[in-house]
């Protein structure tokens, strides 16, 4: 008769070993009692509850875990030890609190941008099997530029002849509308998108049905914001609301799009609406192969499609395609919805173009910083390890092994560093609108948070923690608990000396180059704005034309008063856009690639130009391929192979073309100018006498004590002409400080970066300063006992950290000369003279700073009264 | 260590333990009690008192003799240790000045029979 085996079993599983026998025999011998009394079935039953009943306390094994229990008191002793520490050296702990917060905030911040950008795009339900159509323009030489736009002749075909796609939305860009329900009315912007764009992209629907919203002309689908601001609600699917030249329907009211959707919009319109228009048009280019700059295609292509090949099937399209065209062709390929952001650097892309190089460029700052402000504590750690060393002889008396003291001083910098990080969250709150408008500017307005970035957050502060109390940690866990005990004099504690040294010899160094790094780019940028480019551009405004009748709105415009005089031109030069076009002088063979402006008879007048030799235009021009007058620069002249330019003169020479070449007639020779970009490299440059339907802009030169008024009567005369678009004028000054902002920019990061490093730098020279000054101050007053002036111990103390100081001047003076000079800007040409005025003062400025706070050290101890300080021995 | 005081119940099982002498193992304690206070008792409760003794040092124990009656599993025989009896004089010595304080006249009539 025996009681039921599992239960037994199971007894003896979680029963202690010198319990487990005898309880096995008392319930034994109830299990017979109750075999008799209540029968075997009753009894299995109580022996199986009483087995589970006598599952306590003191019955159970103890588990390994709560063996490790030691392991915990001892981690419990570790944080009281280490909060005392933290609190009996205010001063250091608060050092390295916040150097490390200033730090850390930094990389809270670019947690929070990087897991942002990563998260972008991944709320579409069929996200993974979304696919863009990309173009890449092969241009007459061989050169490529990658867009992210397509053709809507290439989206066209894809969908009628490559299986495998479940869906395809064209869409287009530039929807952009006031539209009006009453006397409430709402500026939208968004895209033409064809119907299939629900069926695409999953945007969360909230009234009306979105797979047929986008089928009929001017159907509009607009998100929440938008509703509630034109009719306070968002039931409003059928209304009818009026736009500058069509009335839309509402046909949808979608929810907001989430921050982290690379297309934006207020509103969608169908992409039938735009189609009609063209048709009616008779807007052949529109449906071109050609027309590629402003459309976009995006497919979901069935489960389980080969990717490869459809791409293979793309490329047939293109091949077939650029057989009809002459002197370009242009390439399909698909990218993933996922590679968009962060993805390639794209022409006419949409959304934050943020590329992979410049997330790691900006990680590798961020490293830089926080590797800055974990030698902070280092430094001070190791600086101050002598005080510890007796605490670790005690620890290690005790019992204490190496591996226990390791994790002691490491968990003590892990403390740190996790205060920090509440601290540096602090102030990452605080800078984050500086941060995404002035670092990142990629219009990302706000960085949400997740829980599972916290955790990310506390991973990091721990790293930190490691990283930071690494070497003081190794360090102090090797001292030997004897030699500790019988004479700290004998510590080599000093034996970081070099090492420490060296850390803040790199802190500075960084500091350094960081604000030597943004003065050359403000110099740069001043340097880019006030080049003498060759030609007037103060006072002159650019207006541009948008399609209206060029000569009819000069006509109207320079009459305003305030306005000089007023020219015609094809483009802006020397913003970064170029026009090219070869010419050829006599022989077949001949071709020079050079850049070209189209203009008026006006032109050079208006910008100050200096005609060398030469007449301006004189004979207006009505047709493309008439023969032409050409304005050409000195260094053309030169270059075509003219003796002088005088000979120059009057010669004929030949504008390629693919329609046949056009005949030009050199009137004039002007000053050599910048007609590119200025780090480009000298390009040669001509004028040709435009038609009308070449110029794109009117150039003003402006003379008023008012501006404001002024533009107020230039919006005036454009609204009269025209309706439709709005006047979109600039001053030639503010076009060159846009085109060169990236000097501006880079300035304002550098700058940023200088700001927190030479912080770090600077809390963490104070600690140092502050160490050796109060380490040395019994010697101190012992000298000035035996006569030393403050002099003397001003100099004796401060030595060593000039020492470091020039030491860093030395060497990061050069280093970021070198850098910039020859490695990030090699290749450009006109850079600002990189002369003492870039490189001096940012140094100074940090020498000076540094001196001071040394400074204030030592003389705090060098004044202190050697009685004080030896009486009480 | 726990607290020297024992309850109403530790009381019980060291008297038991006690009246037994050799033969005090868990099962056989148990039935003491239920036979003296005539109440039912659980042997995990028998068994949680005697491990709470064993704690506070007031009861030994050790194991006996190898039996067949109970599948070859030996049994845990109890003592009380030296404090236990202190312990236990001590609570009788307690109650007795208590009872020798109390007028006669209070139980007068009274009997349990």
């Amino acid at each position: 008769m025996l009681p039921p085996k599992l239960a037994d079993k199971l007894l003896q599983l979680y029963c202690r070993k010198d319990k487990v026998e005898d309880l096995q025999g008392d319930l034994y011998e109830f299990f017979l009692r109750n075999v008799d009394s209540k029968g075997r079935r009753m009894a299995n039953l109580i022996y199986w509850i009483d087995v589970i009943k006598f599952f306590r306390f003191y019955t159970v094994k103890k588990p390994k875990l709560i063996r490790s229990m030691n392991t915990l008191r001892l981690f419990k002793n570790y944080f009281k030890t280490s909060v005392r520490s933290i609190g009996r050296n205010r001063l250091f702990s608060g050092i390295n609190i916040v150097g490390l917060a200033i730090s850390m905030s930094v990389g809270i911040l670019m947690i929070l941008y990087i897991s942002q950008l990563l998260s972008f795009d991944h709320f579409h339900e069929k996200g993974s099997r979304i696919y863009r159509v990309l173009n890449t323009l092969e241009q007459y030489g061989g050169s490529t530029v990658d867009f992210a736009s397509t053709s809507v002749h290439a989206a066209r075909r894809i969908e009628n002849e490559v299986p495998g796609i479940e869906h395809l939305v064209l869409m287009r860009r530039n929807f952009q509308d006031d539209i009006a329900k009453g006397d409430r009315a709402v500026e939208v912007a968004g895209f033409y998108a064809s119907k299939d764009f629900f069926q695409v992209f999953s945007f969360e629907a909230i009234h009306g049905d979105v797979s047929t919203a986008l089928e009929e002309p001017y159907h509009i689908v607009i998100t929440r914001k938008v509703a509630e601001k034109l009719f306070k609600q968002t039931d409003v699917v059928g209304e009818i609301v009026t736009g500058a030249k069509n009335d839309y329907t509402i046909s949808a009211v979608i929810e907001d799009l989430p921050a982290n959707s690379h297309l934006q919009f207020g509103a969608l319109a169908s992409f039938v609406s735009i189609e009609n228009e063209k048709r009616k048009e008779e807007n052949d280019y529109f449906f071109s192969w050609r027309s590629m700059w402003q459309n976009y295609a995006y497919m979901v292509v069935e489960e389980n499609q080969n990717v490869e090949e459809l791409q293979s099937k793309l490329t047939n399209i293109a091949i077939s395609e650029n057989k009809q065209v002459e002197n370009y062709a242009i390439h399909l390929s698909l990218e993933p919805l996922a590679e968009i952001v962060p993805g390639k650097d794209l022409s006419n892309n949409i959304g934050p173009q943020v590329t992979w190089s410049l997330i790691y460029g900006l990680m590798a700052l961020t490293f830089i910083i926080i590797l800055s402000a974990c030698f902070n504590y280092t430094n001070l750690s190791l600086a101050r390890s002598l005080r510890r060393s007796r605490e670790v002889g005690i620890r290690k008396v005790v019992g204490a092994s190496r591996g226990q003291v390791f994790t002691q001083f490491l968990f003590e910098a892990v403390i740190i560093s996790c205060i920090a990080l509440v601290f540096g969250s602090i102030l990452a709150i605080g800078l984050e609108p500086y941060f995404l408008r002035y670092i990142v500017d990629e219009g990302i307005s706000h960085l949400p948070l997740s829980f599972e970035q916290i955790g990310f957050f506390l991973l990091f502060a721990i790293c930190v923690g490691v990283v930071a109390g690494g070497l003081p940690a190794v360090f102090l866990s090797k001292l030997r608990a004897l030699v500790v005990l019988r004479d700290t004099s004998k510590i080599r504690v000093f034996k970081g000396v070099n090492l420490r040294k060296v850390l803040i010899v790199f802190q500075f160094v960084l500091s350094m180059a960081f604000i030597i790094g943004s003065s050359i780019s403000t110099s740069q940028y001043r340097h880019a704005l006030n080049y003498d480019l060759g030609f007037e551009t103060e006072n002159i405004l650019n207006v541009s034309i948008q399609g209206n009748d060029p000569e009819l709105l000069m006509n109207e415009i320079s009459s305003i008063a305030g306005i000089q005089k007023a020219s015609k031109s094809g483009m802006v030069m020397a913003v970064g856009d170029n026009w090219g076009e070869t010419f050829r002088r006599n022989e077949p063979l001949d071709s020079f690639d050079v850049m070209i402006n189209y203009i008026d008879d006006q032109f050079l007048d208006v910008h100050g130009f200096n005609l060398k030799v030469g007449s301006n235009f004189s004979k207006a021009i009505k047709h493309e391929n008439q023969d032409r007058q050409v304005i050409i620069e000195e260094r053309l002249a030169k270059e075509m192979g003219f003796m002088n330019i005088e000979e120059a003169v009057g010669e004929t020479i030949e504008l390629k073309r693919r329609t046949g070449d056009v005949k030009m007639e050199i009137v004039g020779i002007v000053n050599d100018f910048k007609y590119s970009r200025i780090e480009n490299g000298p390009t040669p440059a001509a004028f040709i006498l435009g038609t009308e339907d070449e110029f794109l802009h009117l150039n003003l030169l402006v003379q008023t004590a008012d501006i404001a008024s002024l533009m107020e009567q230039l919006d005036q005369t454009w609204r009269k002409m025209d309706q439709v678009h709005p006047l979109r004028a600039t001053f030639y000054e503010e076009r060159l400080q846009e085109a060169y902002s990236d000097y501006d920019s880079a300035s304002t990061v550098l700058g940023f970066l200088a700001a927190l490093a030479i912080s770090i730098s600077s809390f963490g020279l104070l600690g140092m300063a502050v160490f050796t000054t109060e380490t040395r101050l019994k010697e101190i007053s012992i000298r000035k006992v035996l006569g030393a002036t403050e002099k003397n111990l001003v100099y004796l103390l401060s030595k060593g950290f000039v020492q470091m100081l020039v030491i860093s001047a030395l060497i990061a003076v050069p280093l970021t000369y070198y850098l910039f000079m020859h490695v990030l800007y090699v290749e450009e040409y006109n850079f600002v003279e990189v002369g003492p005025l870039q490189l001096v003062p940012g140094v100074l400025i940090i020498l000076l700073f540094a001196g001071l706070l040394i400074g204030w050290q030592v003389l705090k101890a060098s004044r202190t009264n050697p009685a004080d300080m030896l009486r009480s021995e | 260590m726990k607290g020297t005081n024992i309850g109403e119940f530790e009381e019980l099982v060291m008297l038991t333990i006690a009246t037994l002498m050799d033969s005090a193992y868990s099962v056989n304690i148990c039935d003491e009690i239920e036979r003296v206070s005539s109440r039912k008792v659980k042997l995990g409760v028998v068994h949680a008192a005697l491990n709470r003794l064993e704690e506070k040092g007031l009861i030994s124990s050790q194991l006996g003799e190898a039996t067949k009656t109970r599948g070859g599993r030996r049994k845990r025989f109890f003592e009380i240790t030296h404090a236990g009896k202190i312990s236990l004089l001590k609570a009788k010595e307690q109650r007795d000045r208590l009872w020798s304080a109390i007028p006669k006249v209070i139980f007068d009539g009274l009997d349990l029979k």
